[in-house]
């Protein structure tokens, strides 16, 4: 999955001579956390969060006080050079880049840095509960297996066999070491004669665990 | 003469049949009314036979090519692979022959009941045909072609422009009924059930609260596995009433899946048929108090056929009819005689169920469920202040 398949292609901007009262009515209005800076022809020269504008922001013990501070040019608060992606590049590349440098945001550049959308954390974890096939009718069954090649075959097989659509499908480690689970959502309501057929396999299902009793 | 209450079925319903060895087995039905009958606790004069459907009935939830699909499908005449694009002739919902005329049976009986109530002529209204929840508008999915219980409460919105409030105790999620009126005002949907961490069909989150118009009207009490009757009933009792009482619907429309049991093999809850004494005296209860007694109550989901599904939905009946004088005599004779050589199990002699011991972190199942309640109803406590 691709950058420009999730980003949002219109995001809300600013230039950088609107100040800082303006930038922090769009956020207020738009509900975001985010603007990237541009000048007229869409070239990205900055960003701005909601945090910089707070920094910027009178203390609320002294409101009356200093409000001429809103009134600086966003220029003022902006941050550059700006952590961009592009559209081609993937989901997960992008993902890495919120973790390494503590943003939540990733301006979608192309070539001399024409901002064509924006990534926000939050487009990317809706994303993500896409893929775990949460959103669609279905069982879930998760296999404890060994880590080595050929599991996910065999227990696929099993799948097949019993004429059941598999919707999605996680791996991750198990905290046995040298251990993996796989994450099966199958559309069926009754799981009962797969769940057997796997555990003839040799394999451990894990389920609700009648609590108190180790397994 | 207005009645208080009517008994929809007649054999027909039992058509509605995938095959042998399928968990959904609408003998059920029958094994209810025998039940009832033989408890002289259902005369004649208050059962009536359910209407089909029509095509613009169904039309009112379903896509039309969808139906056109189904009706192919049960006479032979449909792809497989455009079956499957429809959810039908999978392991869940296999084709079987004339399943679109079973199934318009099971949303006329649903209907019979709807009109019986709201024309007047009776007080309440019990189909146990119905209840197949998980239908959706274009696509069959665990065990429901059509979903009767949407196509009814959308039917009674239209013809009498009525509020519904749509209750369900199925231990699956009643994810289609939900989804039909997810953005509607004039519908709140009520489900508790087992957590889809596990179970079909994973939806039913308590952040499920409704779209649009429609938000806070979708309420989701999913509780954890191996919970008791105490805990599922202090979740469905106190949700109900304070939903009741804040939304004021015309007509209360109750969904009695009777899977939650620990006998039932398909899901993890562990209630005993105490819950089921319960659940429909508090339906009832508050139908009278709230909504001049309407009350239109179906069947659902229930998998351990022969302990469990008679007894659990005979005490809708019982409840609806005010005969729970009845619990104190033994299950009729004639009844386990008729029955008995049939199931691998022993059937049940008494209403009740024999005691068993408890689960074990009882106390910490209940305390998550009373937070799930608790975040279930935050928004509605906060408005009634």
């Amino acid at each position: 999955m691709l950058v420009e398949d999730i980003m949002i292609k219109q995001p809300v901007t600013i230039t950088e001579e609107q100040t800082i009262q303006e930038a922090l009515e769009l956020l207020h209005q738009n509900k975001i956390r985010h603007l990237p800076v541009i000048k007229e022809d869409k070239t990205l020269i900055g960003i701005v969060s909601d945090r910089d504008i707070r920094d910027a922001s009178p203390s609320i013990f002294y409101l009356d006080d200093n409000n001429e501070s809103l009134l600086h040019p966003v220029s003022r608060i902006m941050k550059y050079p700006v952590i961009t992606t592009h559209p081609l590049d993937f989901i997960e590349e992008a993902a890495v880049l919120y973790g390494e440098n503590d943003i939540s945001a990733l301006p979608v550049v192309t070539e001399d840095d024409q901002l064509r959308g924006l990534l926000t954390e939050t487009d990317v974890l809706h994303t993500l509960v896409k893929l775990t096939g949460a959103h669609e009718p279905s069982s879930h069954i998760e296999v404890k297996v060994p880590n080595k090649p050929g599991q996910l075959a065999d227990i696929s097989t099993i799948f097949k066999e019993h004429h059941v659509n598999v919707t999605s499908l996680l791996v991750y480690p198990h905290s046995d070491q040298g251990w993996n689970i796989l994450t099966f959502r199958v559309r069926t309501m009754d799981p009962r004669s797969i769940i057997k057929h796997i555990q003839s396999k040799g394999y451990e299902v894990q389920g609700p665990r009648f609590p108190g009793l180790q397994q | 003469m207005r009645q208080d209450a009517i008994f929809v079925y007649s054999e027909k319903q039992l058509n509605y049949k995938f095959n042998d060895d399928h968990p959904f087995n609408h003998l059920r039905l029958h094994l209810t009314y025998d039940l009832l009958r033989m408890a002289g606790a259902l005369p004649l004069s208050s059962v009536s036979p359910p209407r089909v459907a029509t095509d613009e009935e169904i039309g009112l939830i379903h896509d039309r090519n969808y139906i056109n699909a189904v009706k192919a499908a049960g006479e032979n005449k449909l792809d497989e692979a455009i079956a499957h694009s429809y959810g039908i002739g999978t392991e869940d919902t296999p084709t079987f022959p004339h399943m679109h005329e079973a199934a318009a049976s099971l949303v006329g009986g649903t209907l019979t009941a709807v009109d019986m109530v709201m024309e007047g002529k009776s007080e309440h209204a019990l189909n146990l045909g119905g209840g197949l929840h998980h239908g959706f508008r274009g696509k069959a999915s665990g065990f429901c072609v059509y979903n009767d219980s949407s196509i009814a409460i959308e039917y009674m919105r239209r013809k009498y422009g009525v509020r519904v409030l749509y209750v369900d105790t199925d231990a699956h999620h009643g994810d289609g009924v939900q989804w039909s009126f997810y953005d509607e005002p004039s519908v709140c949907t009520f489900s508790i059930h087992e957590t889809g961490r596990y179970l079909f069909p994973g939806t039913g989150s308590v952040h499920e609260k409704g779209a649009g118009k429609g938000y806070g009207l979708s309420i989701n009490i999913p509780v954890d596995a191996f919970t008791e009757d105490d805990s599922f009933l202090e979740c469905y009792e106190t949700a109900f009433k304070e939903l009741v009482e804040f939304y004021k619907p015309d007509v209360i429309f109750t969904q009695n899946g009777a899977d939650a049991h620990y006998y039932d093999p398909l899901t993890h809850l562990a209630v005993s048929i105490q819950t089921y004494m319960k659940i429909p005296q508090i339906a009832h209860e508050l139908a009278h108090k709230y909504c001049n007694g309407k009350w239109i109550a179906v069947g659902g989901g229930g998998y351990d056929m022969w302990r469990v599904v008679p007894r659990a939905w005979g005490l809708v009946w019982l409840a609806m009819t005010n005969q729970t004088h009845i619990l104190k005599k033994p299950i009729p004779k004639a009844w386990i005689e008729k029955w008995e050589d049939v199931p691998d199990t022993d059937l049940p002699v008494d209403w009740t169920d024999p005691a068993v011991p408890p689960v074990p972190r009882r106390a910490e199942i209940q305390e998550k469920n009373l937070r799930t309640l608790e975040k279930a109803l935050y928004h509605i406590r906060l408005e009634q202040g």
